[in-house]
Order: C-alpha cells, then sequence, then structure tokens
C-alpha cells in the first residue's frame, strides 16, 4: 500500500514553499509596478511617486486599492463567463511557471534530511515553462476575443501571434544550453553551471536571443503590440475594468519576475554566488539556503531593471518588423548558434 | 532653397544586418538613458520646498495700513478704472467721527471686492494708486472649491494690523510693501 500513504510533511513543506513563492511572486509584482514608475520618472529626470509614505513605497497598495474599490464594467455584449476566465487563466499561468525554478540551495534539516528549495523538480523542468507559458496565451485570446470589440481582437491576434513566433527562437536557444547540460531538470542545469561556470559566458548569443524572446513573451516594450496603448486603445484589456484590468496588468509583473528568475537560473547560474565556493565557509543550513536565495534575487532584480530600463528607452517596433526580427533574424541566429555549440560539444568529447 | 546649413542629407542606404538587428544601437540608447539616472532632478517637491519668486513678481492683492493701522485707501476709484481685466469693485463711505483710528482719510472703501478669477494680476492697480493703497504681494491666490471664494472681500484683502498683530504684519509685509510715510 505503498501509493497510498502520504508523506504529510512532504505536503506541509510544499504547502509552505507554495505559500512563500507565490507571496513573492505578489510582493515583487508589487514592487515592481513602483519600481518602474520610479525608473521610468528618474531616467526621464523626474521624481516618481513619492507621497504615499516614505519615498512613496505604499504606492503599490494604493494603486490596488484604487483598482479594488472602482467600478467593475462587463460589456453587455460579452461572452460573461470567458470575459472572466481570461483574467484568471493570464494570473495562473503566470503564477504556475515558477514551480519548477530552484529558490535556494537545497536545506538540509539537523536529521539530515534534504528539502529542496523548489516546488517540483520534474525531470522536463524547462519544458514545463515553455508548455505553461504557451497556454499563457489563452489569457491574451480568451479575453480578447470575449470582450467582443474590434481592438481587442486585434490586439488579442497580435498577441497570439507574437508569443507563438517568439517562443521558436527561445527554445532554440535553449535547445544549445540543453546540449551542455544534457538535462532538462531546473536543479541539474543549476548544478552544471557551478561546476562548470556560468552559461552565459559559453552562449552569450543564446542568451541575448533568450533575452529578446523573454521580452516578447512578456508583452514588454518593445514588443508590447498587443496592448498598444496608441495604436489599439490598450488593446486585448481594453473592455476590462477594475481588478480584472488590475489582474492583466499584474500577471505581465509576475511574467516579467518569473522570466527574470529563468533568465538568472539557465544563464547565470542560479542562486550559484560567482568566484567562490561558498560550500566551503562553513555556515549553517539556515544561512546557506539565505545567502544563496539572497544572490538569486540580487540576479533578479537585476533583469527586472534591465526589463524597466528597455522599457523605458526604446519605442515600440512596428509589427512587421517585429515579425522580422523574430523569424528572419533571431530563429536563423538560434539555429547557428545551436549547430555550433553541438558542433564543438561533439568536438570537445571525441 | 537652402535657409540654412543646418541641414543634414538622409542616409538611406539599406540597414546593414549588424543594423538590422538594432543591437547596437538599442545599447546606445540604453547608455543615454541611464545617464539621466544620475542627473540632478529638476522638480522641487511643492509642498516641502518652494521656489523663491522673483523680485517682481505679481501675486495676490494686498490692502496696505499705514504705520499706526489705518486704512490707506480712500475708495478713488483709480483701481478699477485702471483695470483691464475689470475685476475690481469698490463702494466708498465717508469716515465718521470716532473712526479716525481706522481710516487715514476722511473718504474709506466701505466694501472692496476683487475677483481673482478675472484679475490677470498685471499690477496696473498698484501703479495707479496714489495713495500706496494697494500691492500684488509674493502670495498667489489658493485653490477654492466654488467661484465665490474667489472673489476676495476687503476683509481677505487687508492686510493685518502693524500693532496687533504685527508679527503677521511683518510677514504680510514680506519686504515688498513700502510703509507709508
Amino acid at each position: 500500500m505503498y501509493l497510498l500513504s502520504i508523506d504529510l510533511w512532504l505536503i506541509l513543506e510544499k504547502a509552505i514553499l507554495v505559500a512563500g513563492i507565490v507571496g513573492l511572486s505578489f510582493f515583487i509584482a508589487m514592487y515592481t509596478t513602483y519600481a518602474e514608475r520610479k525608473v521610468a520618472a528618474w531616467l526621464q529626470d523626474r521624481r516618481g511617486p513619492n507621497r504615499a509614505g516614505p519615498f512613496g513605497i505604499f504606492q503599490p497598495l494604493a494603486d490596488g486599492g484604487k483598482l479594488f474599490f472602482k467600478e467593475e464594467i462587463i460589456p453587455l455584449s460579452s461572452n460573461k463567463f470567458l470575459f472572466i476566465l481570461g483574467p484568471a487563466l493570464a494570473m495562473i499561468t503566470a503564477l504556475v511557471a515558477s514551480t519548477v525554478i530552484p529558490w535556494a540551495s537545497p536545506f538540509i534539516t539537523e536529521g539530515g534530511n534534504v528539502i529542496p528549495m523548489q516546488v517540483a523538480d520534474v525531470d522536463m523542468g524547462i519544458l514545463l515553462v515553455f508548455g505553461i507559458v504557451s497556454v499563457g496565451v489563452y489569457g491574451i485570446m480568451v479575453g480578447g476575443w470575449a470582450s467582443n470589440n474590434k481592438f481587442s481582437l486585434l490586439a488579442a491576434i497580435r498577441g497570439a501571434s507574437q508569443m507563438v513566433s517568439y517562443e521558436l527562437p527561445m527554445g532554440m536557444a535553449l535547445i544549445a544550453v540543453l546540449f551542455m547540460t544534457g538535462s532538462l531538470k531546473m536543479s541539474e542545469i543549476v548544478s552544471s553551471q557551478i561546476q562548470n561556470g556560468w552559461h552565459v559566458m559559453y552562449q552569450p548569443l543564446g542568451f541575448i536571443i533568450f533575452f529578446i524572446c523573454a521580452l516578447a513573451e512578456c508583452n514588454r516594450t518593445p514588443f508590447d503590440l498587443p496592448e498598444a496603448e496608441n495604436e489599439l486603445n490598450f488593446g486585448y484589456h481594453q473592455e476590462y475594468s477594475s481588478m480584472k484590468l488590475g489582474f492583466y496588468l499584474f500577471a505581465e509583473y509576475i511574467n516579467m519576475f518569473i522570466s527574470s528568475a529563468i533568465m538568472a537560473t539557465v544563464y547565470f547560474g542560479g542562486y550559484d554566488i560567482p568566484f567562490v565556493n561558498e560550500a566551503s565557509w562553513g555556515l549553517s543550513p539556515f544561512w546557506m539556503t539565505f545567502i544563496s536565495f539572497s544572490v538569486l534575487m540580487i540576479k533578479i532584480c537585476f533583469f527586472l531593471f534591465v526589463f524597466l530600463w528597455i522599457r523605458w528607452t526604446i519605442p515600440r517596433f512596428r509589427y512587421d518588423q517585429l515579425m522580422n526580427l523574430g523569424w528572419k533574424k533571431l530563429i536563423p541566429l538560434a539555429l547557428i548558434n545551436m549547430v555550433i555549440t553541438a558542433a564543438v560539444m561533439l568536438w570537445l568529447n571525441k | 532653397m537652402q535657409l540654412t546649413n543646418r541641414a543634414k542629407q538622409v542616409d538611406r542606404k539599406p540597414m546593414t544586418f549588424l543594423e538590422s538587428i538594432y543591437l547596437w544601437n538599442i545599447v546606445k540608447g540604453m547608455g543615454i538613458t541611464i545617464s539621466h539616472l544620475f542627473k540632478k532632478k529638476a522638480t522641487i517637491n511643492y509642498p516641502e520646498q518652494k521656489r523663491t519668486f522673483s523680485k517682481v513678481f505679481r501675486g495676490l492683492h494686498v490692502l496696505n495700513r499705514d504705520a499706526e493701522g489705518r486704512e490707506n485707501c480712500t475708495a478713488c476709484g483709480l483701481c478699477a478704472v485702471a483695470c483691464p481685466a475689470e475685476a475690481i469693485t469698490m463702494e466708498a463711505a465717508e469716515r465718521l467721527p470716532g473712526e479716525e483710528h481706522l481710516y487715514r482719510e476722511e473718504k474709506y472703501a466701505a466694501k472692496y471686492e476683487i475677483n481673482m478669477l478675472r484679475c490677470i494680476f498685471c499690477g496696473l492697480c498698484e501703479e495707479a494708486c496714489p495713495k500706496d493703497a494697494i500691492y500684488l504681494s509674493e502670495t498667489f491666490a489658493p485653490a477654492n472649491y466654488g467661484r465665490k471664494g474667489f472673489i476676495y472681500k476687503k476683509n481677505d484683502l487687508l492686510i493685518p494690523h502693524p500693532i496687533k498683530e504685527k508679527e503677521a504684519y511683518e510677514k504680510a509685509l514680506g519686504g515688498r510693501v513700502v510703509i507709508n510715510k
């Protein structure tokens, strides 16, 4: 009856981890909205929000509260079920993708139990992320279609085709990494980087391609065509108001957070501290886990900053430019990168 | 026809491969934006910090008193005539015996109103006044919920009493108003 016996400790452990990660995602997303406004202001020689609390740090709470109390409008001609499903899907897919990321080095209890700081170390790790990100398209599609509005539908179609076409070079850039690790498991990807050095050193081109595609997947500027404010009246979430709109916007920030985490994990060594062997410091397990977690967070925050920085620098691409860049530039580059990596790997292993 | 020598020929060469990836130009642009992160912000945090007005700033009107606290205004109406926006209304009254400590001359303004929504703060009233009775101060009309709130009555305009409310008087003076000799 082994199959029926349930390890309650495991469930508790995972439940705490899940709650922690979801809470963290929300917290980071909240403060990314604040950081977005602050960084935008700084890059434009302004000061940014500074009224709510010291340095305006309660601004996200005020924004969230405002969204909750706004009037909620569901258009009469919309499909109500799908209209509500849209933002829910966007949010769920954004949150689910964080399951396979190893957030810190495993925590070793005094009894010798190893608690991985990862909700699920599934064998197909990174592939799962791709699958979930692909489902994320439905959030946009369903929302745009259910609004029964031409602009929303147009934007949703744009968004869907954009995400589908940028998944290709993203996946190809990643295949080159998988050649080096030989595993799809996120924990193995990290541990191979701890041993052999970060992937970004071997795969700079692959990283750039991955990064550009991540921008496109998160619908961030310069690829924010699905929600192009001045062409499509906010795109697929035009008919949304109140917290449903908030969910769409929030899901975008969580997506940013998760894709930053994936980039840090896949290319920048995850929770690894560069140039040092932290295992030799002889720290207590708690501090080891804490430090490795902080290191990952620093990397993530750096990527988040770059996301914001890019948004307030580069204007939006035209749609044909977007497609040209995706299909005619990034895919060939990713293919070349893949072939070269394969050839070098073969040559080295001979 | 060439008007200036600043015109630049537009480069219409097709983009090279590196240019068509946009990467290098994007990096350059990001360098420009990040440099702004460290620049001094021009913004003044208004309620906490206030910018100093120029010496000739023309703000809210003040009805002046002399050193003994008597109103200077004699309701001659020259300011109302000079006013291009027709913002000033007044009614004159005769000073009664026993009111010498209130009004400097035998005629005074019983009612004196300035509509701040009409006023263009040109300062012509200040120039027209023969009695040094009206000045434009360094403050500006605060926001209000109704139009009526912008019609400033005599009580709103009068400078505080120089003897009874010395501090408020000096503050209102602000180094601008010349005390009547």
